[in-house]
């Protein structure tokens, strides 16, 4: 069994959303993957990006000068 | 990687597929549209590829047959064309929102909606069903197979029940078309719709629907037709009615390919090897003992997809470590079928999905079964492995 770890997880409104938000992390070297959307956001189907708690600041920054859009961002055991 | 999510669509394909849309690039044209070399050669292609799906679907006529993008713009051209306000529709628990969203949408025009319910293990009841006309009954509405539980309808009793009260009975085969033998004629079916890209084993962007002899369908989007172009109306024969617009050739000239491969290889010899693989998989994590499997499994005749869960683990975890860990693909969440979730008890939790292919091995299920053993921690009845 893979350890539990803390993660920043990242909701989208849509998977639009979702394209464009990977896209520019991979452009800007934020790191972090795509993952199935967490029950503890929503039960059913989408995609969340989920980043190591530790290097968030490099995504929260990016997000803010970037103006990138999302949903919501909620720290969570992965 | 072990794809191990045909239900969503069918990567693994016949590579004869990949070759006729390539081919299609410097062979065909538009359509319809004139009578040189290139357009004749798309003319030929398409005709070529309805006739196939009418020899595969026991279509008698293959000019009932109308392309289309994906299975649900064939059920919204044939829910939007033949239900009307005033009209009763009868429905299941086990649809897909590809038939529940464009009957939502025709409850708020005044139709009204009788939705059977399913039992635990994803089951209608027949005897509901057949209890359930009224007067203004129009249609039955429903899954060949459910793409959450794999549980197969009984077309029979059900066209027992719409050919008795004269009503017609519209089958979604998104997941058995090019999987189990379809007969229109011997199911009673009226209206088929259907993929490209799941069972039929073509590219993403085809499908279609089959309207029987005697039913209109108007046209839900109207344009080119490459005749009767003075006319101010769109023509009302099937197929050009329901084909407004240049069609997807070289997605065709693919599903074109697909289907001859279906005929070689025949949709029994097909559903035999799916059918033992998904038997092996649901035999091999039932061992387990922390993992719930879901839908009718002890029935004869089944599409091949387990869902399962393991514990109380949310499904998208599960399916987020069978891909990290494992490379093996499977699809977590609600598939679109939140009645279906609802009756089995997992809205919360979602479910696993493993869904089986002819190009799948028994190696490939094995590793699988393995990787669930695994992620459940080892919890596995003595004995086995």
């Amino acid at each position: 069994m893979r350890e539990k770890k803390k993660y920043m997880v990242i909701s989208f409104h849509s998977t639009t959303e979702a394209m464009s938000f990977e896209k520019q992390c991979i452009g800007n070297g934020i790191p972090g993957r795509l993952i199935p959307i967490p029950r503890e956001i929503t039960a059913g189907c989408g995609l969340a990006w989920r980043i190591p708690v530790e290097e968030y600041p490099l995504c929260r920054q990016a997000i803010q000068e970037r103006r990138m859009e999302y949903q919501d961002v909620v720290e969570l055991m992965l | 990687m072990i794809y191990l999510d045909s239900s969503a669509t069918s990567f693994l394909k016949p590579p004869q597929v990949e070759e006729a849309v390539c081919k299609s690039f410097h062979t065909i044209g538009n359509a319809g549209r004139g009578a040189h070399a290139p357009t004749l050669s798309a003319s030929r292609l398409i005709y070529d590829a309805r006739e196939k799906l009418a020899d595969l679907f026991h279509i008698a006529d293959p000019s009932r047959v109308s392309f289309t993008c994906n299975a649900t713009e064939a059920l919204n051209i044939a829910i939007g064309a033949l239900i009307h306000s005033g009209d009763h529709v009868v429905t299941t628990a086990c649809e897909h929102n590809s038939v529940l969203r464009p009957l939502y949408r025709k409850e708020e025009e005044g139709v009204k909606l009788t939705i059977l319910p399913a039992d635990k293990k994803g089951r209608i009841s027949y005897e509901k069903l057949a209890k359930s006309g009224q007067e203004n009954t129009k249609a039955v509405v429903i899954t060949h197979a459910s793409n959450l539980t794999g549980n197969v309808t009984d077309l029979a009793k059900v066209s027992a029940f719409t050919r008795k009260r004269g009503i017609l009975l519209i089958v979604d085969a998104s997941q058995t078309a090019g999987t189990l033998p379809i007969d229109v004629e011997k199911m009673g079916i009226d209206v088929l719709c259907f993929t490209g890209h799941k069972g039929l084993l073509g590219p993403q962007g085809t499908g279609g629907v089959y309207i029987r002899k005697g039913l209109t369908a108007e046209p839900f989007k109207v344009g080119g037709s490459g005749n009767h172009s003075f006319d101010r109306k769109h023509p009302s024969d099937m197929p050009a009615a329901l084909e407004a617009g240049t069609a997807n050739g070289h997605g065709i000239a693919g599903l074109n390919a697909a289907l001859d491969f279906l005929k070689e290889t025949g949709v029994e010899a097909i559903y035999q090897k799916e059918d033992a693989l998904a038997r092996r998989f649901a035999q091999g994590v039932s061992q387990v003992r922390t993992v719930a499997l879901y839908g009718d499994l002890e029935a004869k005749i089944r599409a091949p997809i387990v869902s399962l869960n393991i514990n109380g683990m949310d499904s998208a975890v599960v399916s987020d470590i069978l891909w990290e860990d494992y490379k093996i693909c499977v699809r977590s969440g609600a598939h679109c079928a939140p009645l279906m979730h609802q009756a089995l008890g997992t809205v919360e939790q979602g479910a696993v999905r493993f869904s089986f292919s002819y190009f799948n091995t028994e190696e490939e299920v094995d590793e699988a079964i393995r990787a669930v053993q695994e992620i459940a921690g080892d919890n596995v009845w003595p004995g086995y492995f």
